[in-house]
């Protein structure tokens, strides 16, 4: 059992609260997933051609100022460091795939959350609520975000095998559930060239999903692909820089609500996450079918668009 | 007597639901439920309960001899192993509703997904809208009222339970067939649309059941073991 939880913004003048909405219905959904937390929250996207990198140090008196002056030295350019209790955020105009490069290389002991522009990943082990303390949730901005509650059943419990995974620039997945052929998969993937942190079923599913995207599927594609390639039980949630998508398995035995109103689209797990925003009450409620995707998105005008697929 | 959630305990309420004291046809409203789990179960007297808004798991299960309206939406588990009485959600409902129910009878005016009625015992359920996929699977007895749609493989595996749908079945499961609608059939639906407060004719709908071939050993089908 797991909890999962997204929000997506429509009206612009909620995006100060955002934090404060995700952080409440993360402590909602404590009790589906007490084990460890994460966020991937979308904001203060970098330059255009830029790019944000999401950070992870294992070390407690990690020395982020003089990293950022390595970084800058390296690239002649200036970094913007945000850091939140063990994680930091890099945002520069440094290409991203460059950026990416010279970390792995120069930073093996840090690891990568995230890459792209606009996206931030946390996650840590702890109650969802001590989770969402530590990384001052409450205060974020932001346009949509997706959060994830974990009750491990088939991995260890470490901040890796957290959720949000990265499937690519901008992009992660949560996942509530369980994969029955992850194994396999993983071994075909690698001999793809993909690579895995950890033993975890989840991530399995986010290999897949960048692996997908790397022959040139959309995101909807990818996800189309992965209802015919996965087998197991899913409801998965995906973040994109323009907003997000939900897919449950064919047999749907993992639960998942969708609710929207004039102000702002939500899943979660359970309706009692949703029913922590204004106005829940007399949103329109309902449960997604099984092995439909629906997505939405944020279009240039700013106006949400949704896409049942 | 009123209650509420956002100031008292769910324990709080449900011992004063069970309470020994209770009079036939009392009035209880709970208000505030907010996707809590567990609102009203185990209830054994002939009240009746109110819940003013959305609940989360297991709302009114056990259910016996009380009658419970969810002016709202309902999450899984809705009304499991209901023995008696009355079940009434205004809105929608989530998966399994009125799982291996013995008796009562549960309408959900909305919609209701997936395996709604499983290994259902003698329960009446009457659903306003559409339900999911697996509907009725290895439903025993009681009678299963569909007035939308239907998912796929409905009434899989079924014994003797009833299933009428006014609207398209995407897929009967294995062993459940259409059958005739006899006289006795549409005033048997009848009776039960107008317990439920629903207002269809019993001539709009069709009559679903099993076809009773998987009720004895075949050898035939040895090699599928």
């Amino acid at each position: 059992m797991c909890g999962i939880v997204g929000l997506y913004l429509k009206n612009p003048e909620l995006e100060s609260r955002l934090g404060e909405f995700v952080s409440d219905m993360l402590e909602e959904m404590g009790d589906r997933g007490p084990d460890s937390a994460g966020v991937a929250i979308y904001r203060n996207p970098a330059p255009e051609g830029g790019s944000k990198v999401s950070l992870f140090s294992t070390s407690s008196d990690e020395d982020w100022s003089a990293r950022t002056a390595q970084a800058s030295q390296a690239f002649d350019l200036e970094f913007d460091l945000e850091i939140h209790a063990s994680h930091a955020i890099l945002t520069s105009s440094a290409p991203v795939d460059e950026i990416e490069r010279w970390i792995r290389s120069n930073w093996p002991d840090l690891r990568i959350m995230s890459v792209g522009e606009s996206i931030e990943i946390y996650k840590e082990m702890g109650h969802p609520k001590d989770v969402a303390e530590r990384f001052g949730f409450k205060n974020f901005s932001g346009t949509h975000a997706v959060a994830h509650t974990r009750m491990a059943t088939e991995s260890a419990v470490t901040t890796e095998h957290s959720h949000p995974f990265s499937t690519g620039l901008d992009l992660c997945l949560v996942h509530n559930g369980s994969l029955s052929n992850h194994n396999r998969l993983r071994n075909y993937l690698t001999r793809q060239g993909g690579q895995f942190q950890t033993d975890n079923d989840s991530e399995v599913a986010a290999g897949y999903l960048t692996w997908r995207l790397s022959l040139g599927e959309s995101v909807v594609d990818a996800l189309e692909s992965a209802i015919r390639d996965l087998d197991g039980f899913y409801t998965f949630a995906i973040g994109s820089s323009n907003g997000f998508s939900v897919l449950r398995d064919p047999i749907a035995c993992k639960p998942a609500v969708l609710a929207e109103n004039d102000d702002w689209v939500a899943m979660s797990s359970e309706y009692r996450a949703i029913a922590r925003l204004p106005d829940a009450k007399h949103s329109n409620i309902w449960e997604p079918a099984p092995a439909q995707i629906y997505s939405w998105e944020r279009s240039n005008s700013d106006a949400g668009t949704q896409n049942a697929v | 007597m009123q209650f509420d959630l956002a100031t008292q305990s769910l324990r709080e309420i449900n011992a004063a639901l069970h309470h020994s004291d209770r009079e036939e046809g009392e009035e209880f409203v709970i208000a505030h439920p907010k996707g809590t789990h567990s609102v009203a179960v185990g209830l054994s007297d002939a009240i009746n309960v109110t819940i003013d808004g959305h609940v989360g798991y297991y709302c009114a299960g056990m259910n016996k001899n009380a009658s419970i309206h969810i002016a709202g939406n309902a999450g899984p588990g809705l009304a499991e192993n209901m023995m008696s009485g009355r079940v009434v959600v205004d809105g929608n409902a989530s998966q399994y509703a009125g799982a291996s129910g013995h008796g009562g009878l549960l309408v959900i005016k909305g919609n209701t997904s997936s395996r709604c009625g499983i290994s259902m015992k003698g329960i009446n359920i009457v659903v306003g809208g559409s339900i999911g996929h697996f509907g009725a699977f290895m439903a025993q007895s009681g009678r299963l009222v569909v007035c939308g749609d239907c998912g796929g493989n409905l009434g899989d595996s079924i014994y003797e339970a009833h299933i009428f749908v006014r609207g398209e079945i995407d897929s009967l499961g294995s062993d459940c067939i259409e059958k005739e609608m006899t006289p006795d059939h549409k005033r048997e639906l009848q009776n039960l649309l107008q317990n439920a407060g629903i207002h269809y004719s019993a001539a709009e709908f069709r009559r679903y059941g099993s076809e009773r071939t998987l009720y004895n050993f075949n050898i035939d089908n040895a090699d599928a073991i």
